[in-house]
């Protein structure tokens, strides 16, 4: 390509792209940064001369903020139960399908990847309805085994873990799939070899299956983690923080912070807290990785 | 590994299908109960198919509510994030197939946002949106969403794939730029468009977050905030709140059984394995 005359056309091609994503995802980067050391809020979004430069004060501030420590504790819960059960369900799924090459593996494919496609504000007004202490469906079965009726969204506790549930029932069919196309890639020898050494299902699973994963167990757990650190969705339709912030998450907290409370500069030094944990827990799992 | 005999096949099968009966019963109760009338839905105990299937609901949707308006907005942010595909296609080839200046820097603004979380630029996208006059509007529901760099990250690494030689050859031919763009890249990308546009589309059509920030009138509600309402201002009135979920899921989870075997094999053209 000639490279001394300018050229327009790949302007053209990637112009409107990048344009867009400056203005929308790049710039907000920069803004964000700038605002979490302000004090802005509506009274500052109206006229900028009221925002005023706090320094470290909306960090240190968030470190004495019970609810903003609660919802880091309630993070670390979601993403310490979460994470493990996301990972190993959907290892487990893809294992049991990696059995059958037919109609079965292909039909519940499908049927384990559809709650990921479904949109979330339906999930959480359905989930809600079987969760519900009267009518749902869940408490229903329970009933029958006699069991007592579950608080399961009225309880701090039992409703993180219900928040749990519905997470990792939504985020199986991603992972399910990448897992199933690892074990599809592994040659059929190295069991056959196995065989012939006389070494028994569970050795081949832990000395052949899972060896041979390691880099789409690695990618699957650092995009969960990454995931459930940005826990929202869910605690933002089912329970919106509640009860007694007993399920509010980092991210929700953010939200919270910016478009209930007005508090842009409070929000953004949130966000850049969750940012810094996001890209330290990133960086364990590579250095973890290397130690491998 | 391989199962040894009928037994064990038929143990795994069955676990496999009590699995996926529990997966799919939060689906199966929603559709049962979207045709239950008010007293059937809460009914203890409960009963697995209605008595009297009736419509009710869903006409309600349409007819009292303003599910016809949600429908409509819905499918303008569908139409709109397949022209941000389109820019974003158009993008992946420009940064993958053009040499330019400060090409990498350009490339390191895409990757950058790609890492970020989507909280930390909620607030100050929401700030800029409000400074261009753009809340309360479709437009600032669409924009924030339009470009996606995940995905022109992931459309630049499939156009690196293909041979200069073939776009120097329709140069030599006398084809502009666009006209090689539209009749030779986007034909040899099919494999890989295919997903992104089923991707896109799902994506688009569950979009909440951004036409919940920036929508005020119910008359800018996509389906997704409607429904969020709905729930708010009928909170024991299950039924209605079961079809209105319904008339959101079953439409996506059609396309997508429709179009899944591409998104399967787009796991692998995608080489993300």
């Amino acid at each position: 390509m000639n490279k001394s005359k300018f050229n327009i056309t790949p302007f053209l091609f990637i112009g409107p792209a990048v344009l867009l994503l400056f203005v929308f995802s790049f710039a907000p980067i920069l803004v964000s940064l700038g605002i979490s050391f302000t004090d802005m809020n509506l009274s500052g979004l109206a006229n900028w001369s009221q925002i005023n430069f706090v320094g470290f004060d909306n960090f240190v501030q968030l470190f004495q903020d019970e609810k903003f420590l609660q919802a880091m504790g309630n993070t670390f819960f979601y993403v310490i139960i979460g994470v493990p059960l996301a990972v190993g369900s959907s290892l487990l799924i893809a294992v049991l399908l990696n059995f059958f090459n037919n109609w079965v593996s292909s039909t519940f494919r499908v049927v384990y990847y559809v709650p990921s496609i479904t949109n979330i504000v339906a999930i959480a007004v359905v989930w809600s309805f079987l969760y519900n202490q009267e009518y749902g469906l869940f408490n229903y079965l329970l009933s029958l085994i006699n069991v007592d009726s579950v608080p399961w969204l009225e309880e701090p506790v039992v409703a993180r873990l219900s928040l749990i549930l519905l997470a990792v029932w939504k985020s199986n069919g991603v992972s399910m799939l990448i897992f199933l196309a690892a074990l599809q890639s592994i040659p059929k020898m190295y069991y056959e070899a196995a065989d012939i050494d006389g070494a028994n299902r569970i050795q081949k699973f832990f000395k052949i299956t899972l060896p041979s994963m390691g880099f789409a167990t690695f990618f699957v757990t650092v995009t969960t983690l990454i995931g459930w650190l940005q826990f929202f969705e869910e605690p933002f339709v089912m329970t919106n923080g509640g009860p007694l912030n007993g399920t509010n998450s980092m991210a929700l907290f953010i939200y919270q912070e910016g478009f209930q409370y007005s508090q842009f500069g409070y929000g953004a030094a949130a966000s850049f807290v969750l940012f810094a944990i996001v890209i330290v827990a990133t960086l364990v799992q590579f250095k973890l990785r290397k130690t491998d | 590994m391989e199962l040894k005999n009928k037994f064990e096949r038929a143990v795994v099968l069955f676990i496999l299908f009590a699995g996926g009966l529990l997966v799919s019963l939060p689906f199966i109760w929603m559709i049962l109960s979207s045709f239950k009338n008010d007293r059937e839905v809460l009914s203890i105990p409960p009963t697995l198919f209605p008595e009297n299937p009736t419509f009710e609901h869903y006409i309600e949707l349409f007819q009292n509510l303003n599910f016809g308006v949600y429908l409509i907005n819905t499918l303008i942010i569908v139409l709109f994030a397949m022209l941000g595909l389109l820019l974003n296609t158009m993008a992946g080839y420009g940064f993958g197939k053009f040499d330019f200046r400060f090409k990498e820097g350009w490339f390191m603004i895409v990757l950058v946002t790609m890492m970020i979380p989507g909280q930390v630029t909620m607030i100050p996208t929401y700030l800029i949106l409000n400074e261009m006059g753009l809340t309360n509007t479709m437009a600032g529901i669409i924009l924030p969403g339009l470009i996606a760099a995940f995905n022109i990250f992931l459309i630049r690494q499939f156009m690196v794939t293909i041979p200069d030689d073939l776009i120097e050859a329709a140069r030599l031919d006398g084809a502009g730029e666009f006209y090689i763009f539209f009749k030779l890249i986007i034909p040899l990308a099919k494999p890989i468009l295919a997903v992104q546009v089923i991707l896109t589309f799902i994506a688009s059509w569950n979009s909440f977050l951004w036409p919940l920030i920036v929508a005020n009138d119910e008359s800018l509600y996509t389906l997704s905030v409607g429904l969020a309402l709905l729930q708010d201002e009928n909170v024991t009135n299950y039924g209605l709140q079961m079809a209105g979920s319904a008339f959101m899921v079953v439409p996506i989870v059609v396309i997508f059984m429709i179009f899944q075997k591409y998104i399967v094999e787009g796991f692998n053209v995608s080489g993300i394995k």
